[in-house]
């Protein structure tokens, strides 16, 4: 594989036609042909990347039960009265023991089944463990440049940390449950500093308001005293989040997340949430945020793209697989260590 | 000294009888031990020895796998309190179950032509079976009905298509059971207006609605709106019910669908009984009185392969009813106790192969249905599983029902089976197996919730998934599939078809109804039901008023459902 | 393009009104157990939401279950607006309660093979598998 410059296979300069064509067809292809790395997907995302972001992405994550699904789709057929145009990516686990899976987040959204304008790619981890596939990053960024004015994603909601959905998506909306455990247990899993919003789903429910109460309360520490000498995430600054942690109105050039209540099922709450949203999104705007954090997102895909072709490099080249053959004897026979070998590997590919 | 004694010391002979008892048990205990030593010596089949639903059989049951509990109070006597051996004092002695085959196709026109034939030929009562787009509230012309109209029950759309299903049939001689759930408030409206034509007051109206909601979600899926307005129609009608109709039963609780659907004998057992008693607590808090409609209560089982085990559901069924009925919602009048059930034969264990052994399969449903004491008994056709029974296959379905009850004897006695020591174990277990999912269900917070949860759809993928990789592993025997196939592709039988001209005719129908009504009266009864869909106003009366008018069923849907919301399928992988 | 160790993706959809879903979830259960990836679209699909799916998954096969007798009417349907979406390459496959003679009928409409109750999912996916290896595809 070559590395991104050349022109583009016929196939897939057909594709291309096609995609810019904005053919629905032409758009699932091309998830597939990133979601499998088959070759000259690099190629097409250079070329469908020259226009720049401009999708407004917006993840959902949380526990399994929460209602992210049903959440995403109420807020989705809502944009779509609005006539936005919609994609959405809905992750779901692979199977560790037969590699398979089972994506049922359609279902969810079954009264937007044959709306043109929305378009639902289910996506497996195939392994990933952030609570995204390897590639939902490349398939959100297809979406964007498809010409969605948004693109949703749900993550996995197994438990695993859902970290990597701070580098997918612009703001992040932590939906939780009564049931799913109290506060302390949102902030060991790590959710305290992914959140953009909280939102408490089945607020119908029994423990509802003592949750919202603690998760302010968690927030409120978070941007208080205690935790005062870590930056939170996105390195905001904590002087101008401190004056208004407790409300749920965005007011200064700071943003501290809101903690929302909400009853999918219902309706309720719904218009509040789809409220600071667009808050969120226009401080983004306004702050700096966005264009810092479309940065750190460059930066890591660079970062990544760099990491798969070392790798691809050096694991497809029968001279340096060599080297690790004969280092492996080396090894065996007490003559060299795993670290002896791998310089030697990394000493070649740098040459 | 225990209590028993201390009460006995009085007597002592008493004493004595008790001490000879006890030496006697021990006596069997010591007796059954050296036979199980014996027998784990033997070299067992390879088989798994285990039911359908996966429960352990053992090699042998004495009195000591009997329950502590007295003859009089865990059995005593049929048509008494529990009821284990019979909801009725004198059962098949003085009146057989009736043999009720389920048929409709087509439109309404050639289904009264069906039903006329059936009456003639001896048969008292009839049984509905509407096509899809009825089930789910569609009228026959509406886009999604397309390719479905007529194909597998009978299509009625508006009160015009009733009246023309019961032409000629004089519906206050004539007992109607209709299966339908989701529009069953409309289906019904439409019945009692087709009476009202005929001159037939509701009170005359003898029969069957299945009218039980909460299976659909759990099984069957066919549901229009979410649980809670659906489960207020259903109120709504045995309210209605018990002022106007005291001899028509509203519901028909169901656990046939939920076996279909692959729950095992205890899930089957379990979740209809507490759908059973979720209706009776939403009646009770609607304010009425638990004896002025639980008497018209019916229930609908399955009689699935395991001979033994099945028999034992319909007994358990029976004293879990009555006891839970009168200590639990403390009803007092006997009829309230007394479960009754009509009961179909597994249609899920019907083979494509060699279809021919279907009839074999269903003949032992059938007996283990009799043995089980149920009221009523439909018989599946052996090409089931190929498409819609021919004329013939229905017809020894019908005998194989016939043989049951006049030549195999099993009709002699009321309820043979009782004593056994292995069926009276397994009735036992079944009834704690019942309890304890009973518990499970309060534990997520009543029937509705565990819906909203995926709960009951879980549980049973998960048996249907078991199920299947026993067959698939050819640990479960299925005659004809996973063993002894010769022959499997041979046997092509012959199988009725559906002529698609009936959808059109169908749709011509409607168009016609519609052209020529009253345009405002169906608007004013449209908007009268949506009014009282919000206030919470009894449905009946209003949907009465709206089939008058002729309102087709998609409309009387429409109207509610913009009130009501529909019902969205949860996710539960 | 070599397709040995690429993921199936399998679109397993019930079509029409009927909602006996026993046999659409065992076949999705089993496929995934295969290291398929399945798709379960839910109950009461019509064939646009079928294909629409089937199209924006980007899926090698449909596989719909019908039980309904709808079977003559749903699959042509089906295969008519795949083909009309430029996603011919599908695979339309299922099961039910199908005649013979309409199998028949229905293979001759560009439908893939059609299994009847009692199949062994081995059975479906090995015909899957097959028909995949030799597939030009991403």
């Amino acid at each position: 594989m070559n590395a991104v410059t050349g022109p583009l296979e016929s196939a897939l300069a057909e594709l291309l036609e096609r995609f810019h064509a904005a053919e629905a067809v032409a758009l699932g292809r091309a998830i597939s042909l990133v979601e499998n790395e088959r070759p000259g997907f690099e190629d097409f995302l250079h070329e469908v990347l020259r226009v720049g972001p401009s999708a407004a992405r917006i993840g959902f994550t949380g526990p399994p039960g929460a209602g992210k699904s049903s959440l995403l789709s109420v807020v989705a057929t809502i944009w779509r009265t609005r006539n936005e145009q919609l994609g959405v990516v809905a992750v779901d686990p692979t199977s560790p023991y037969s590699g398979g899976a089972l994506l049922g987040d359609r279902i969810r959204m079954s009264d937007l089944a044959t709306d043109p304008g929305i378009f639902i790619r289910s996506m497996a981890t195939r392994g990933s463990l952030g609570g995204l596939a390897t590639t939902t990053k490349e398939v959100i960024d297809l979406m964007d440049a498809f010409g969605f004015d948004r693109v949703l994603v749900e993550t996995v909601g197994v438990g695993q940390t859902q970290i990597e959905i701070t580098a997918a998506a612009d703001t992040v909306i932590v939906v939780l449950v009564p049931e799913s455990g109290d506060a302390i247990q949102a902030m060991k899993a790590g959710l305290m500093e992914i959140a953009d919003i909280f939102v408490v789903n089945k607020a119908d429910r029994p423990g509802a308001d003592r949750l919202v109460k603690d998760l302010r309360q968690g927030l409120h520490l978070r941007v208080g005293t205690v935790l005062e000498s870590e930056p939170v995430y996105h390195g905001l600054d904590l002087d101008r989040i401190r004056r208004k942690e407790s409300g749920e109105e965005f007011k200064g050039p700071g943003w501290s997340p809101p903690v929302l209540s909400t009853v999918a099922q219902s309706g309720e709450g719904v218009e509040h949430l789809m409220d600071m949203i667009e808050a969120h999104r226009s401080w983004l705007e306004e702050s700096g945020e966005l264009e810092e954090r479309r940065r750190a997102r460059g930066k890591v895909r660079i970062q990544d793209v760099v990491d798969r072709e070392l790798r691809r490099t050096a694991w497809h080249s029968d001279a340096l697989l060599a080297v690790l053959d004969q280092g492996l004897d080396r090894i065996q026979k007490g003559k060299d260590t795993p670290y002896s070998v791998a310089w030697d590997i990394v000493n070649r590919l740098l040459r | 000294m225990s209590t028993i004694e201390k009460e006995a010391s009085g007597s002592s002979e008493l004493l004595v009888l008790l001490r000879e008892q006890e030496a006697e048990l021990s006596e069997l205990r010591e007796r059954l031990s050296r036979w199980e030593q014996s027998y784990a010596q033997a070299q067992e089949r390879d088989s798994l020895f285990s039911t359908v639903s996966g429960r352990e059989i053992k090699p042998l049951y004495t009195p000591l796998d009997r329950s502590a509990s007295q003859y009089q109070d865990a059995l005593g006597f049929p048509g008494e309190y529990p009821f284990t051996r019979g909801p009725y004092s004198t059962m098949y002695r003085t009146r057989l179950w009736t043999k009720r085959q389920f048929a409709g196709f087509g439109t309404a026109k050639e289904t009264n032509e069906r039903y006329k034939y059936l009456l003639k030929q001896g048969q008292t009562g009839l049984s509905v079976a509407f096509d899809f787009p009825t089930l789910m509230g569609f009228d026959s012309d509406h886009p999604r009905s397309l390719g479905e109209v007529g194909v597998c029950g009978v299509a009625i759309s508006s009160l015009h298509d009733m009246e023309r299903l019961f032409e000629g049939i004089p519906l206050n001689e004539v007992s109607v059971s209709m299966t339908i759930n989701g529009p069953a408030i409309i289906l019904f409206c439409f019945y009692v207006a087709a009476a009202e034509k005929q001159g037939v007051s509701p009170r005359v109206l003898r029969g069957t609605v299945q009218n039980d909601i909460l299976k659909e979600y759990q099984a069957q899926h066919a549901w229009i709106f979410p649980p809670e307005p659906a489960i207020r129609c259903i109120v709504d009608m045995f309210e209605w019910c018990s002022e106007n109709t005291p001899n028509y039963n509203p519901i028909s609780i169901s656990g046939y669908h939920i076996r279909e659907a692959g729950a095992t004998a205890s899930q089957e057992l379990a979740f209809t009984l507490r759908n059973g008693f979720e209706y009776v607590e939403r009646a009770i808090a609607r304010g009425l009185d638990v004896d002025s409609f639980s008497p018209h209560l019916s229930f609908f089982f399955d009689v699935h392969n395991d001979f033994f085990e099945e028999i034992a559901k319909f007994r358990a069924a029976r004293r879990i009813w009555a006891r839970m009925m009168r200590e639990k919602y403390q009803a007092k009048n006997p009829e309230s106790w007394r479960l009754r059930t009509h009961a179909q034969t597994a249609g899920v264990t019907l083979t494509a192969q060699q279809p021919e052994n279907n009839i074999v399969r269903v003949a032992y449903q059938a007996m283990a249905a009799a043995l089980g004491g149920t009221q009523s008994l439909h018989t599946n056709s052996m090409d089931e599983t190929l498409a819609l029974p021919t004329e013939k296959s229905v017809r020894i379905a019908l005998r194989t029902q016939q043989v049951l009850a006049f030549e195999s004897g099993v009709t002699n006695t009321i309820d043979p089976l009782a004593g056994s020591y292995f069926l009276e174990a397994l009735t036992d277990e079944l009834e704690r197996d019942a309890l304890a999912i009973f518990e499970e269900i309060d534990c997520l917070g009543g029937v509705v919730p565990a819906i909203e949860e995926g709960w009951f759809q879980r549980e049973i993928s998960m048996s249907a998934m078991l199920q299947q990789r026993e067959v698939e592993a050819g640990d479960r025997v299925v005659v004809g599939v996973n063993r002894f196939t010769e022959g499997s592709e041979e046997d092509e039988i012959e199988t009725l078809r559906i002529d698609p001209v009936i959808e059109e005719s169908q749709v011509a129908q409607m168009a016609d109804l519609r052209a020529h009504r009253d345009p405002e009266a169906v608007e004013r009864r449209l908007r009268e039901l949506q009014e009282s869909s919000r206030t919470g106003e009894n449905l009946v009366p209003r949907i009465l008023e709206c089939a008058r008018v002729y309102c087709t069923l998609y409309e009387i849907r429409r109207a509610m459902e913009d009130v009501f919301d529909s019902y969205k399928e949860p996710v539960f992988f | 393009m070599l397709n040995i160790d690429q993921k199936i993706r399998v679109l397993v959809a019930k079509p029409g009104l009927d909602g006996h879903d026993r046999g659409a979830k065992v076949i999705a259960s089993a496929l995934r157990d295969a290291g398929f990836e399945v798709i379960y679209t839910g109950l009461h699909q019509t064939p646009e939401m079928i294909v629409n799916a089937a199209v924006q998954e980007d899926v090698h096969v449909v596989a719909m279950s019908i039980l309904s007798g709808a079977h003559m009417t749903l699959f042509p349907k089906v295969r008519e607006l795949l083909d009309g979406a430029g996603a011919n390459r599908i695979l339309l496959t299922g099961g039910g309660i199908i005649p013979v003679e309409d199998i028949e009928a229905l293979e001759s409409q560009g439908v893939g093979r059609l299994f009847g109750p009692g199949t062994p999912t081995t059975e479906v996916i090995d015909y899957i598998q097959n028909w995949f290896v030799g597939q030009d595809t991403f």
